[in-house]
């Protein structure tokens, strides 16, 4: 695989090119993505239950938030010839021309130099080794490596999202025990039934890309199998933080809720017949043309939200107004 | 046919902005190290006392 040079992006730089503004650069760092790292990361910080300096505590969560838009600038920078391609990414600063692909490279390897040493000097370098591993993890593996490899890039490449909470507990701790990787283990099996449903219905847009994602490779039916198989361990596993002496009443309800609802939708996504989708006539399902089933996946991916952000709510609800866990901590 | 006048001013508005951002981030900066470093200093200060 390679990556086109610049030139073959629109020019920043260009005859008609518009000039970048600071909302650009920001767009870089994904905000939508980075929220959702502070939001587990902070989970992981308070759920070490020790005691921390507040300002430090800012510092190591905005040092997180600065590695992952780091990392967020560096995987637009690389993939800006698929972003150009697809719907949902083509206004992306990089692919519009209004960001040139160098300078997304030079903003994500700066910001991802500070977050780590920041980490390091102030907070520990336990943290500051997880961020660097996070963020090497997501540019070289994910972006560069399994991205345009292989079916199992977000299986893989989910890891790099999944340690936020880890960097948290190991930056208010200095340790990095059991619980805190049932954290990682929560989200790196939620990771690809989220992204497989999105998938489900962008389908087409990740063929015309050349992005081997589980639908255009293995098929509709494949994908939906494999969704449903992943939320019938997700569940359980979601579950498990309320006896291990992490979560608590709210949580183990939240869990139990939040499971059966994710099954329930996997399970009619799996069972819904073909002709109930809305699905375009005289398309055969082959290896870049399958056809895309929109409301039940659509379902599955909102859920999918909601249910990982309701988990890690309760925790951090819990946590902060003192609710016990069920059990103690072994 | 798009106005160079307008353009140009617009990218100098561009620039401004970007500038602006860039002066803030080097501003909260050197806040934060000055305020790790004083946090720093506090706690050794407590241990070694």
């Amino acid at each position: 695989m390679t990556h086109p040079p610049d030139a073959v992006l629109p020019s920043a730089s260009g005859a008609g090119a518009q000039a970048a503004r600071w909302s650009d650069y920001l767009a870089l760092l994904k905000p939508r993505v980075m929220s959702l790292v502070i939001f587990t990361a902070l989970t992981g910080l308070l759920c070490a239950r020790t005691p921390m300096d507040p300002s430090l505590a800012v510092v190591a969560i905005l040092c997180i938030a600065v590695g992952a838009g780091g990392s967020g600038a560096l995987n637009m920078a690389f993939d800006a010839d698929i972003d150009g391609v697809m719907r949902r990414t083509r206004r992306r600063p990089i692919p519009a021309g209004r960001v040139q692909a160098s300078d997304a490279r030079g903003l994500g390897v700066t910001l991802s130099l500070f977050s780590v040493g920041m980490m390091g000097l102030a907070v520990n370098w336990l943290a500051a080794g997880l961020l660097a591993f996070t963020i090497a993890f997501y540019v070289l593996v994910y972006t560069l490596w399994l991205k345009r490899r292989t079916p199992q890039n977000i299986v893989i490449g989910g890891l790099a999202g999944a340690l936020p909470p880890l960097v948290g507990w190991a930056a208010a701790s200095g340790t990095m025990p059991l619980n805190a990787w049932l954290l990682v283990a929560i989200i790196f099996v939620w990771t690809p039934p989220h992204f497989w449903a999105l998938a489900l219905y962008t389908t087409g847009d990740y063929a015309k890309a050349g992005v081997p994602m589980m639908p255009v490779v293995r098929g509709v039916a494949s994908t939906k199998r494999q969704i449903l198989a992943y939320c019938l361990l997700l569940a359980p596993l979601g579950a498990a933080p309320a006896f291990t002496g992490l979560g608590g009443r709210l949580y183990l309800g939240v869990a139990v809720g939040g499971g059966l609802g994710l099954i329930a939708l996997a399970a009619r996504l799996a069972t819904i017949r073909p002709a109930e989708g809305p699905l375009r006539e005289g398309h055969k399902e082959t290896l870049y043309e399958v056809r895309p089933e929109a409301r039940p996946a659509r379902d599955v991916f909102a859920f999918s939200i909601v249910y990982l952000f309701a988990l890690f709510a309760a925790l951090l609800l819990e946590r902060l107004t003192g609710a016990p866990p069920l059990f103690a901590r072994p | 046919m798009s106005d160079p006048n307008s353009e140009d001013a617009a990218a100098a508005r561009a620039r401004r902005g970007r500038n602006l951002l860039l002066a803030a981030a080097l501003v909260a900066f050197v806040i934060l190290i000055f305020v790790v470093t004083i946090v720093k200093i506090s706690h050794n200060v407590a241990h070694a006392g």
